[in-house]
């Protein structure tokens, strides 16, 4: 695939800290790619960096090959949504969109005209045109950010965390036309959250940053299946650490017949969360606690039960 | 009675005596006849108000009007960069806007003294030049319409530069972050971005410096040497040396009328602000 963002040995270093050190990945062409960490990993500050927002200490970005040092962030074909749009309050939707169109000239008002209302049909708007952006809800600022953005056609759009602001129930929608929207645009999108479930459903694939430097980089299924440290196995979802390997409460099964390799335990308790129960047990061997995800159709344990522990081999996997 | 209405009567109480019953008093001095030395004697008339139609007045009204516009327009052209400057100065944000009122900290006339001193034929910046053998002549610095104009933008700066400030330190920075994210060099984010949205500073700013300057009579009296006469030394002058109460007291109100309607001008937003 066509590499399309190149980032090498990225690092920024503030007065006080060291808020991006080394960090290398690169974007292929029509990519959905995250960047997920706790606040305060540097994956904000590296999408700043991308913009050019800030200057990097040391490292380099590359651009379609083209090195964007010393391109100042008006100049970089690349464009943000921000976390909290940054809409000009003084602009109508439209002409929140033609913003950007307008900085570019050679274009005439015709053409401009007809991309606003392509972009503003994509994000679903039309209607909206001369909205003052607090005349229009959270959602729909969200798609004029989206909108003003997409209709410059970037090589890549960069997305700082722009669901947070939204309530649960239209995170979940946007986050699924979001996906839509990157499909049906080919651009590569670099999203940062940090939202571990909304990175790995998202992405093609997902860097999990920690303290400034990225820890591991893969596909959704590789990084939460096969996390190569501690801190990544366990930003990603709730983990089991049974003699020296991690295993997932999904992989975990619970019954009351012993099977070969099943270890006995004493059930501590249950947390029912809708979807499923989180059961615990305490294993008799070396006291050290299990956490069990179980269909709640499937769970007639008590508390202070004896039950058996088994997984699957290819189910647990081991960090340094 | 309400706490609220408590909380009122002081201040409404100052007003009503100190302020609109005066203003009766000159409402009803315009309409009134002149004294032989100063005051006023019946019969009522509005003589004092056609008086005003006087070609020789109207130019000094017309002078006071373009002299105070004047002064408004460098000022907010000084203050706008200066004020964007100082919101964006961080930490030191605090000291730079001591600084701005620092003036205020010496009476204005002592201010306008210091200006004359340097200013005048045998001032500094002149004994400077000519020792220098820059200039031969003393320059023509003071006494003229350009040293009132000087003056008033030096008097009023502060007035301006506070407002903008105010306005611009709420300026969200993330939308110059996408100004720029959007193309646009710095030059054009000010003037499309910053400028727009700084509006309700700028006209505040413009009608604190405006309705002073129009009403000013110490700099155009001091600076301007009693060359530059303005609306205010018209009305000083006829409760002095003309002894002319009834048409000074028209023609305070036709500057109060003046001001009401520049501020009408520039819309509610104006009063708000105010």
């Amino acid at each position: 695939m066509q590499t399309v963002l190149e980032v090498r040995a990225l690092t920024k270093h503030f007065a006080t800290h060291r808020a991006v050190n080394g960090v290398s990945f690169s974007l292929a062409r029509g990519e959905f790619f995250s960047l997920v960490g706790p606040s305060g990993c540097g994956k904000t500050t590296t999408l700043r960096l991308i913009a050019g927002f800030e200057e990097p200490t040391s490292g380099q970005l590359l651009l379609d090959g083209q090195s964007m040092e010393n391109l100042p962030a008006y100049r970089r074909d690349v464009s943000t949504v921000f976390q909290n749009y940054a809409l000009f309050p003084h602009l109508t939707v439209a002409k929140n969109v033609a913003f950007g169109l307008e900085r570019r000239g050679g274009l005439s008002r015709a053409a401009i005209a007809e991309k606003i209302a392509r972009a503003l049909d994509l994000v679903h708007l039309t209607g909206k045109e001369e909205r003052l952006p607090n005349q229009i809800s959270g959602g729909e600022r969200q798609r004029v950010a989206l909108a003003r953005s997409l209709v410059l056609e970037p090589k890549v759009l960069l997305l700082d965390e722009p669901l947070s602001a939204l309530d649960a129930k239209l995170r979940k929608e946007m986050r699924q036309e979001l996906k839509a929207l990157q499909r049906r645009t080919g651009i590569a999108f670099l999203f940062v959250t940090h939202d571990q479930e909304e990175a790995l459903s998202l992405s093609d694939r997902v860097a999990i940053m920690n303290g400034g430097h990225l820890e591991q980089l893969g596909t959704p299924r590789e990084v939460y299946c096969n996390p190569k440290t501690r801190f990544v196995a366990e930003f990603l979802g709730n983990v089991n650490w049974l003699g020296g390997a991690g295993v997932r409460p999904e992989a975990i099964r619970v019954s009351r017949d012993t099977l070969d390799g099943a270890s006995a335990a004493i059930v501590e308790g249950q947390t029912f969360l809708g979807n499923c129960v989180h059961l615990t047990a305490k294993l008799i061997s070396d006291g050290s606690l299990c956490t069990a995800e179980i269909h709640p159709q499937h769970c007639p344990f008590q508390a202070g039960e004896r039950v058996f522990i088994s997984w699957d081999a290819s189910d647990e996997f081991r960090v340094p | 009675m309400k706490l609220r209405t408590i909380f009122l009567a002081p201040g409404a109480v100052i007003m009503l005596s100190l302020f609109f019953l005066p203003l009766l008093v000159v409402l009803a001095y315009s309409f009134l006849s002149r004294g032989p030395y100063g005051g006023v004697l019946l019969p009522w008339s509005a003589e004092s108000y056609t008086r005003i139609f006087d070609s020789l007045y109207l130019a000094i009204l017309w002078r006071s009007v373009w002299i105070a516009a004047v002064a408004t327009g460098i000022c907010l052209a000084l203050a706008f960069p200066l004020a964007l400057y100082i919101a964006r100065a961080g930490e030191r944000k605090t000291l730079l806007l001591n600084l701005v009122m620092l003036p205020f900290w010496t009476s204005f006339l002592i201010r306008t003294y210091a200006w004359m001193f340097l200013l005048r034929d045998t001032g500094l910046i002149n004994t400077a030049l000519q020792s220098l053998h820059v200039i031969r002549e003393p320059l023509p610095l003071l006494f003229n319409t350009g040293a009132v104009i000087l003056g008033l933008v030096y008097g009023y700066l502060p007035f301006m530069v506070l407002p903008l400030y105010a306005t611009l330190e709420k300026l969200e920075p993330a939308l110059l972050d996408a100004a720029a994210d959007l193309g646009a060099s710095p030059l054009v984010t000010v003037w499309r971005v910053v400028v727009p949205l700084s509006r309700p500073g700028m006209i505040a700013g413009c009608l604190l410096v405006f309705i002073p300057c129009l009403g000013a009579y110490l700099t155009p009296d001091l600076m301007g040497g009693g060359k530059t006469v303005m609306i205010g030394n018209l009305v000083q002058n006829q409760f002095t040396t003309a002894r002319d109460w009834p048409f000074g007291a028209a023609i305070s109100l036709l500057l109060m009328g003046l001001v009401l309607l520049v501020m009408r001008a520039l819309g509610d937003k104006g009063e708000e602000l105010l």
